[in-house]
């Protein structure tokens, strides 16, 4: 068996494919931070928070109403994207006139509310969430053994990350939205309403981010600190790719889940800094972000 | 005259510091329950172990006595530096003479330390090193509950008799992780097995798969778990997902707790065999206290942490009872010297280096169609007897043993 560094060939593929199903969630919370920074000038702390509500509302929805995994992939976005059309509403819009800094301690400041309450309510060891029947089991690739469920996990992500994608650049809605960040009275006086597209556009990022969460649920225990766990390395990917880049934002996601997937066979014990690293180092050389504009 | 008073004088100092010290400190007994509130170990020890402290407290009817106790906690987030500065802080100025359970064994590790500077007292419940009873013993800690030697010994040498004789380990990357995956390699070894390999990851990790992956290519028969809380149970549960089981390897739980198997489900822990010093349904006394533990705990019932805390505070108030004393070195060769006899540990013994005598259990987790209520989840399946269940005295190397 042929060998890069000692690592046989046949477990590095395993781990570069490992790494990419972990850069699908990074791409998706990501990419939801990014339009909402992008669109509202909000850096949104709270995201980690509310994907944890995507998958409490996905465990409620099983244990109280019986709907099982495919209806909380439809519904728990729903339900937690009206709430964050409810925070935008009474909370956010008063701040887009003040410093991003406003908003991030606001957001930062729910975030920690939210997850005491679940962690006061659920404690920290996590609930269990069964994965759906139809995706239980997995195939064996030769090189490494897929489960069915994270093959669903990097297609499903995959698809609508580049969906999002179009429709931000390259519809007509797409264009009033990015229009709307530019110069939001030029554009409300064409007789388009600016606040309401603002508040629908944090309701879909806030859904993106309850996605995820559902996603995550069968792989994870449903557990009120993953979202605390996940959020710094996600903003650390916002920076990297380019705040407020919606490619760069996907792109860096899916690239550096592969970078610490391998990370994870070279060098185990760095696999939770090595994000942080490259995170310094980009700054260092390219202070906007590998796909940023300056603005 | 000049000499009479120079003996009465020596007589007076020699005297003092014993006068002073046998009474109890500014009057309370205050007593510091320092753990992980808000983290990946905060149900099983958390608000429980202040629960079993204040249970332990009211249980032992301290008021009666006249003896004032009071019980106070806070988090150290797993943070060695954040724990150490809590423990100086309580010790300093908040008049704590006592700090129990623990959890981390990195943080463990500098509160015994800083405990043995200050001349106070420590017991740990959560912690596993075995380190605390051998290289880094102290005069002013005992370790109550369990160490990563009995959890080897338990598990490990079970597992290898029955033929799991080739390991891989997939271990925490600190004090804690590092010790068990000594003390388990060691019995593994001694029993003609082999390690085929390790990996270790940082504390609190959520994606397990890349190590599963790694584990899974080494085709060891057995994946021993040297990690604890949601590190086992994310391993586990995501290793159902990769198919370890039904590829013909199992999962050895190094460190399972009671709420760990409540967060899996028994569809998912069901099987897992490994090693407490305590289940709540073992007899009429410890169901007893796991119905006033669960009234007062949301429903939680106690892990061998919480009852380690309970059985720990109540000998402490023993001793602190018979010396008429809280100083802490000598509260601690107090509690050594006097037998302990609890309603959930049983009697039992505290040795010279600090570590608690008492029998070991290898549970099976139930499986669903086993379980009549719920937090109905062990099966035992052997009592290792109290003195095979720890280190022997001597292999511990604890400089407080004489030879």
């Amino acid at each position: 068996m042929s060998s890069i560094f000692g690592v046989p060939t046949q477990a590095l593929f395993g781990q570069l494919l490992i790494g990419l199903i972990n850069g699908s969630f990074y791409a998706l919370l990501s990419l939801g931070l990014s339009v909402i920074f992008g669109l509202l000038n909000i850096i949104n702390f709270a995201h980690g928070a509310l994907y944890m509500m995507g998958a409490f509302v996905a465990y409620f929805l099983l244990q109280w109403a019986g709907l099982g995994y495919w209806w909380a992939l439809l519904l728990s976005p729903i339900v937690v994207g009206f709430l964050g059309v409810v925070l935008e509403r009474t909370m956010l819009k008063r701040l887009y006139h003040l410093d991003h800094l406003y908003g991030l301690l606001l957001t930062f400041g729910l975030a920690l509310i939210i997850q005491g309450l679940f962690r006061n309510e659920f404690g920290s060891s996590g609930l269990p969430y069964a994965m759906p029947a139809q995706l239980a089991g997995g195939r064996s690739l030769g090189f490494m053994f897929l489960p069915n469920y994270r093959a669903w996990v990097i297609v499903f992500s995959l698809a609508t990350c580049l969906a999002t994608w179009y429709v931000i650049e390259r519809t007509k809605l797409g264009s009033y939205l990015r229009a709307a960040t530019e110069n939001p009275a030029l554009v409300q006086a064409f007789g388009i309403n600016v606040p309401r597209m603002i508040t629908l556009t944090y309701g879909f990022g806030v859904a993106l981010a309850a996605l995820a969460g559902v996603l995550a649920a069968p792989i994870y225990q449903v557990n009120p600190l993953m979202g605390a766990d996940l959020i710094i390395v996600v903003f650390a990917v916002v920076v990297i790719g380019g705040l407020g880049s919606i490619m760069g934002s996907i792109l860096t996601g899916f690239a550096l889940g592969i970078v610490e997937g391998l990370t994870k066979v070279f060098y185990p014990e760095a696999s939770n800094t090595v994000i942080f690293v490259i995170m310094a180092l980009v700054l260092l050389v390219k202070p906007t972000g590998l796909f940023g504009r300056e603005k | 005259m000049l000499i009479r008073f120079a003996i009465l004088l020596a007589a007076l100092l020699a005297l003092g510091p014993a006068i002073a010290r046998a009474q109890i400190s500014d009057g309370v007994i205050k007593i510091g329950v320092l753990n992980d509130q808000s983290g990946l170990y905060a149900d099983l020890a958390g608000q429980g172990s202040v629960v079993a402290a204040r249970m332990a407290v009211e249980d032992y009817g301290a008021e009666k006595k006249g003896m004032k106790v009071e019980v106070v906690f806070a988090d150290h987030q797993n943070k060695a530096d954040v724990g150490s500065a809590i423990a100086r802080q309580w010790y300093d100025v908040d008049k704590v003479d006592l700090i129990v359970d623990v959890p981390n064994s990195g943080v463990a590790l500098a509160v015994s330390q800083i405990t043995r500077d200050k001349g106070k007292a420590f017991i740990v419940s959560s912690a596993a090193t075995s380190d605390l009873t051998g290289k880094a013993c102290s005069p002013n800690t005992i370790h109550w509950t369990y160490d990563t030697w009995a959890l080897a010994n338990g598990t490990a040498n079970a597992l290898v008799k029955q033929g799991a004789d080739t390991w891989f380990f997939i271990t925490a990357d600190y004090a804690f992780g590092h010790a068990l995956e000594r003390d388990v390699e060691a019995v593994v070894l001694k029993n003609g097995g082999k390690v085929l390999g390790k990996v270790r990851h940082p504390l609190n990790t959520q994606d397990f798969s890349s190590f599963l992956l790694q584990a899974q290519a080494s085709k060891a028969k057995v994946i021993g778990l040297a990690n604890a809380g949601g590190d086992t149970t994310n391993a586990i549960k995501q290793g159902a997902e990769f198919g370890i089981v039904k590829g013909g390897q199992n999962f050895a739980g190094l460190l399972v707790f009671l709420t760990d198997v409540h967060a899996l489900g028994l569809q998912t822990a069901q099987g897992l065999v490994f090693t407490e010093t305590f289940y709540w349904d073992l007899n009429d006394r410890t169901r007893a206290f796991a119905k006033r533990f669960a009234e007062r705990n949301r429903g939680i019932h106690p892990t061998m942490i919480h009852a380690g805390v309970y059985a720990g505070v109540t000998h402490y108030l023993k001793a602190v009872e018979a010396l008429k004393s809280d100083d802490g070195t000598r509260v601690i060769a107090k509690m050594k010297e006097i037998p302990t006899d609890d309603p959930l540990f049983g009697k039992g013994t505290i040795r010279a280096d600090g570590r608690k005598i008492h029998p070991a259990y290898l549970v099976e987790v139930k499986k669903p169609s086993e379980s009549k209520a719920p937090w109905d989840y062990y099966k035992i399946r052997a009592t290792i007897p109290a003195e095979q269940a720890f280190r022997p005295l001597d292999q511990g190397e604890c400089p407080l043993v004489k030879k």
